[in-house]
């Protein structure tokens, strides 16, 4: 019982993060009719926000280390923390939630450079070329990246209050193996609150319900003197940020690096199709199902009998779900079917 | 001889392979050897005035800043052989055949590839150093899987391979070779020089969880914890295979909490062990009572590459490393004063056991008087030296495997600086890490002959 | 009309095969011209000649092509271990069971379309790759790859009385050592053959059917025609095509290993095609040709020949050039690699075969050619 409890915690957390990336993966699918590969780029590049935040609050002052001879050796001193012995402290301890805000505006320029940029010169062109295009866009972001901060992956930590674990079994009266932690909760909490932010958006606002009618049918949109191609680059804004936040928020979980992209640039794409193209309920439908659905496979009760089941779940579940069916969960006909 | 790889100008053997080649296409039958000029052993630098070597390192994927640290190393080692800089362990290295002017008087060159920490890529970059650079050593890389494959290679084409840093049992076990020499420790030495440490910190009655990555080098390590801790009174509660690059553990993690297990054993290496580590300790087991005990983590396998991307997770957890920066022997402070003037930081282990190589291989050619493989392969075999850095070393005859002195590391509580984060607990003594070469673990492989390629 | 067009690729057929075989001669000014990498062209060549049958023609895009490569690549080293170390029986089970593995997955992927089924196929190379790696070990000798070993049965060749004693045998062709130029030649009249069966089939009634189906496949079953098994077909072909090619890699270097079937390795093929011209003939072996040559050769460059190759600089210059491109080269290479696709594809919609076509119209404007053109008149073109 307990152990279920954990994995459906796991997969709960695990699917919040398939989600938040699938969503602005489907997204720009959904108005753009674009393949982006550069979509786990833009994660990277979100939890290198928080990086680069963290460094930028960390300069240090050196003070050398006089027992080694060998080398210059020094231990780092935060000016931040130095100057401001009470508030630096805090700030840099706060350094993830507080990249948050220095991710956004840098993480909306960012994608609506891209769209205005290169994007929007491949709305007509064949997906292979979409591929070509943003996969070599990808491994651009990717060597900026390693040229800056390396390739070894660089720890983040979560505030000082939130580091430990949650005690849930205690709160649920179950017992005290029953610990989670905080920092996964948050997580979780945050891909809820990003996930419903992002849908009523698109629901309650005049500027979603254009977006969701441009989905539809773009030409009729653009007939009623709609300019849909402006609202279609905020989107590709929109889906940028919200798989930058994304990034930042996994920081503490996943010490990025800057391969980190690729690693989830496939799953996000078999969680989208398996949420069906183009359906922003069915990619976190999907998220949350095949992230649960991994953290099952992996205990040993199940790898016991299935070995390596663990391994490819996520792929059997993709193959079975679009046998039975052909749009996936609740996609829609006629999206990229062709 | 001039190693550009594009360059307008024909060499020699451009034009015999050319000439060669249009020999065939014409139609003539002609035979064709890789050593249409002459040689009695591959890429035999005959009376050039070179001799190239081949470093084979990840460039790109998760071991590239290993890899670049290694490449430092092979660059500092090429200078020092070459007589500049200030020597460095070429000064503590007893005995020692070294002149400073070169290998057997010629002037070293290199040629580096990117193995990309794939066996196809390493055997690809290896191959192009053997048939177009004529390398006759190819030294690196920095997992198992392609020291293994490219090992494999150089014994076909017959020339010496100095493998970097790979730790799996197999690379001189199962699948060691005539022509492949390894200077790292392996997982059966990090079991036996942890199992007496572990013992001493944890008590006998202790019940440990495994996590081990699903492939060779996992399995071959879990295989040596378990039984050196098993040795010493430990239970195994569970193993757990962990897909590489699973990024989130969580799944495999949580399970701990509830099995009663009381020590964590994180079978992993680079980026998986910086993310298992980290996601461990988010979820309370470094603070957690089991037993009436406290939980403890241990990771057989500690860089401090790593350990950096794993940040204040590493404190206080157990490993075992081949060398560490802070030793205070003659050999390892020659080289971490060259190694840090030269680049303003330490070496990481897999730089010193890459600088290491290349000395040994230079040397032994050197007492060999030629580049002839065979020849090396017999001045290596059963050679033994001191000063560089691990204490009295020999390389066995029987497998081709270094036998020193293991380091037991900790990570430190309170570092000194950004490098100090391992503190060297114990210097296990080579006897105790000694296995015979037809050990169980080891079983299986068979040196064949060496290859020289002719 | 189809006179000419036979004698076009008669000619085309001609000055494939004479450039594929004088590979040696004239990739030397280019640093290319060493068996490893001739060998690597030819067989990704094939394999993006195979690729390209089912996504030039069909516009199906497989994302898992890899592992008819893995497939093969193991069929051909456990030959050489259980039966001869003679590569054409290699081959021919390579081949063969690559294509029984290609029917399997054609047969479930291809209930799909789309990305659909890019998705299906992907999904299945993944679930080969991992397992490949981790619980097939016994099979596949997971991440150290299958090799051969002293201790091999070869149960042919000992028939015949060959033994290797201590060292481990060769690949051969009825005695003939596969490695170095002889195995080139081998991949290059595999590479060449596999061009001509491609010629053949794209010109075809059977290719005609499976351009149609690109063009409009739900036009195509209104006239009654059952799709599906056509497509089957182009996917078991284009299986074996990467079969081949499997096989081929392990007669140069009898070895295989899991990652040969990762996304990625999928992932390269697709970009090879694309960056050298979907559905064009020649295109894929170009776009084969140039990632294995930037691959091998960008990422040797290093500080010392950088500085050897720019010596003719002035001091001061030669470190500020050296010092930028060796952001592109060396490990940097991966960033040239990434700016060639976009180059590429910005500028050039068809990939390569596209800007050849683009030269070549400005010196032929009379014949009055059209410049651009679907993916289908490029193949006719080339």
């Amino acid at each position: 019982m307990d152990a279920l409890i954990l994995q459906i915690l796991n997969g709960l957390d695990k699917g919040g993060a398939y989600a938040l990336i699938a969503l602005g993966l489907t997204l720009v699918f959904g108005t753009l009719g674009v393949v982006n590969f550069a979509h786990g780029a833009i994660f990277m590049v979100g939890a290198f926000c928080a990086v680069t935040l963290q460094k930028v609050l960390t300069i240090s002052t050196k003070v050398r280390d006089e027992s080694v001879t060998l080398f210059e050796a020094y231990k780092e001193v935060p000016i931040l923390e130095a100057k401001f012995p009470v508030v630096g402290a805090v700030i840099v301890d706060y350094s993830v939630p507080l990249a948050i805000i220095f991710a956004i505006p840098v993480m909306l320029l960012l994608g609506l450079l891209m769209e205005r940029g290169l994007i929007r010169h491949f709305y007509k062109r064949p997906h292979a070329d979409q591929i070509l295009v943003t996969f070599g866009l990808a491994i651009i972001c990717q060597e900026i990246i390693r040229h800056y901060f390396g390739a070894n992956p660089i720890p983040q930590s979560a505030p000082e209050i939130v580091a430990g674990s949650a005690n849930i079994g205690a709160f649920l009266g179950l017992g005290d193996n029953v610990v989670y932690p905080w920092w996964r909760l948050i997580y979780l909490m945050f891909s809820f609150l990003v996930i419903s932010g992002v849908f009523a958006f698109l629901q309650f606002t005049t500027f979603g319900m254009v977006v969701r009618a441009g989905m539809q049918d773009r030409e009729m949109v653009g007939l009623l003197g709609i300019d849909i191609q402006r609202r279609f680059t905020i989107v590709f804004g929109l889906a940028a940020v919200v798989a930058g936040l994304a990034g930042v928020m996994y920081t503490p979980i996943l010490p990025p690096d800057y391969h980190m992209g690729m690693d989830f640039l496939v799953l996000s794409f078999v969680v989208v199709v398996v949420g069906g193209m183009g359906s922003l309920g069915g990619a976190v439908l999907a998220g949350f199902l095949l992230g649960i659905l991994q953290s099952f496979a992996s205990m040993n009760e199940i790898k016991s009998y299935l070995p390596g089941i663990d391994q490819i779940i996520i792929y059997l579940v993709a193959v079975v779900v679009l046998l039975v069916r052909p749009r996936g969960l609740l996609g829609r006909k006629g999206v990229m079917e062709d | 001889m001039s190693k550009k790889p594009t360059t307008g100008n024909w060499t020699r053997r451009d034009v015999l392979k050319a000439s060669a080649a249009s020999a065939a296409i014409t139609g003539a039958p002609l035979f064709f050897s890789r050593h249409a000029y002459g040689a009695d052993f591959l890429n035999n630098p005959g009376d050039g005035g070179t001799v190239t070597l081949g470093f084979n390192v990840p460039q790109s994927g998760a071991y590239a800043d290993e890899g670049a640290d290694e490449l430092r190393a092979y660059k500092l080692a090429v200078k020092h052989l070459n007589g500049e800089g200030d020597g460095g362990m070429m000064n503590t290295l007893q005995p020692s055949a070294l002149k400073g002017n070169g290998i057997l008087g010629k002037k070293v060159e290199y040629v580096t590839g990117d193995t990309q920490t794939k066996s196809d890529a390493a055997r690809a970059s290896a191959k192009r150093m053997i048939e177009k650079d004529g390398v006759v050593m190819v030294t690196g890389g920095s997992s198992s899987g392609v020291a293994i494959a490219v090992q494999g290679l150089c014994q076909d084409a017959g020339i010496i391979f100095m493998a970097g840093l790979t730790h799996s049992n197999d690379t001189t076990g199962k699948d060691k070779k005539a022509n492949g020499f390894r200077h790292f420790f392996n997982a059966y030495m990090s079991g036996a020089a942890l199992g007496p440490v572990l013992e001493k910190e944890y008590g006998t009655d202790r019940r440990a969880y495994h996590l081990t990555a699903d492939y060779t080098w996992g399995w071959t390590q879990e295989e040596s914890i378990i039984a050196s801790t098993e040795a010493i009174g430990w239970t195994t509660a569970e193993t757990v295979k962990t897909p590489v690059g699973a990024g989130d553990f969580s799944q495999y993690i949580t399970p701990v909490l509830n099995s009663g297990a009381d020590v964590l054993i994180l079978n992993h290496y680079g980026k998986d062990m910086i993310n298992s580590l980290t996601q461990a300790v988010q979820f309370g087991l470094k603070d957690k009572q089991v037993n009436g005990k406290e939980f403890q983590i241990v990771v057989p396998l500690y860089s401090r590459l790593m350990a950096q991307g794993a940040g204040d997770a590493v404190k206080g957890i157990f490993g075992s490393t081949n060398w560490h920066w802070s030793l205070s022997d003659a050999g390892s402070q020659a080289f971490v004063k060259s190694f840090g003037q030269e680049y303003g930081f330490p070496p990481s282990q897999a730089a010193h056991t890459c600088y290491v190589q290349t000395l040994l291989y230079a040397d032994a050619c050197e007492r060999a008087g030629t580049f002839e493989p065979c020849q090396v392969v017999t001045a290596l075999e059963g050679h033994t030296f001191d000063g560089m850095g691990n204490g009295p070393t020999e390389y066995r005859a029987g497998d081709h495997q270094c036998f020193k002195d293991v380091l037991v590391v900790k990570g430190k509580d309170n570092p000194s600086s950004q490098f100090d984060l391992l503190e060297v607990v114990e210097v296990t003594p080579r006897a105790q890490v000694e296995y015979p070469v037809d050990h169980p673990m080891f079983a299986g492989g068979d040196l064949g002959s060496c290859n020289n390629g002719a | 009309m189809k006179k000419s067009t036979a004698t076009s690729d008669w000619i085309l057929f001609i000055a494939f095969s004479a450039v594929v075989l004088s590979m040696p001669i004239w990739l030397a000014p280019f640093g290319a011209n060493y068996p490893d990498l001739m060998q690597k062209f030819a067989i990704f060549g094939v394999f993006a000649i195979g690729f390209n049958i089912l996504f030039g023609l069909t516009g199906y895009l497989s994302f898992g092509h890899a592992a008819f490569l893995g497939v093969g690549s193991y069929t051909a080293v456990w030959s050489f271990k259980l039966l001869t170390m003679n590569v054409l029986p290699a081959v021919v089970f390579s081949i063969l069971v690559a294509g029984v593995f290609a029917y399997l997955i054609g047969f479930i992927s291809l209930r799909r379309s789309g990305i659909y089924f890019s998705i299906l196929t992907l999904a299945f190379a993944q679930m080969s790759y991992n397992l490949a790696y981790s619980v097939l070990t016994p099979i596949t000798n997971g991440e150290t790859g299958l090799q051969l070993s002293l201790s091999d049965a070869r149960v042919l060749d000992s028939m015949v009385g060959i033994s290797t004693g201590r060292s481990l045998p060769s690949t051969t062709l009825f005695g003939t050592k596969m490695s170095g130029l002889p195995g080139f030649y081998f991949c290059a009249i595999a590479l060449i053959i596999g061009f001509f069966i491609a010629l053949r089939i794209t010109r075809s009634p059977f290719g005609t059917m499976l351009r149609g189906i690109k063009s409009n496949q739900t036009r195509m079953s209104y006239t009654g025609l059952n799709t599906r098994p056509y497509l089957i077909w182009a996917f078991v072909i284009s299986g074996m095509y990467a079969g081949l090619a499997g096989s081929l890699l392990a007669v140069t270097d009898p070895l295989a290993g899991a990652e040969r079937m990762q996304w990625t390795a999928s992932g390269e093929v697709v970009l090879m095609t694309i960056l050298g011209g979907a559905g064009t003939l020649i295109g894929p072996v170009l776009g084969a040709s140039l990632i294995k040559y930037f691959e091998n050769i960008f990422s040797a460059f290093n500080q010392g020949t950088l500085n050897q190759a720019f010596a003719a600089l002035p001091d001061g210059i030669q470190s500020v050039v050296v010092d930028v491109v060796s952001l592109f080269v060396g490990e940097g290479w991966h960033l040239t690699l990434g700016l060639l696709f976009m180059i590429t594809v910005i500028f050039l919609p068809g990939g390569i075969m596209e800007g050849i076509r683009r030269i070549a119209g400005l010196f032929s404007r009379r014949k009055d050619k059209p410049s651009t053109g679907a993916a289908g008149t490029v193949a006719e073109q080339s």
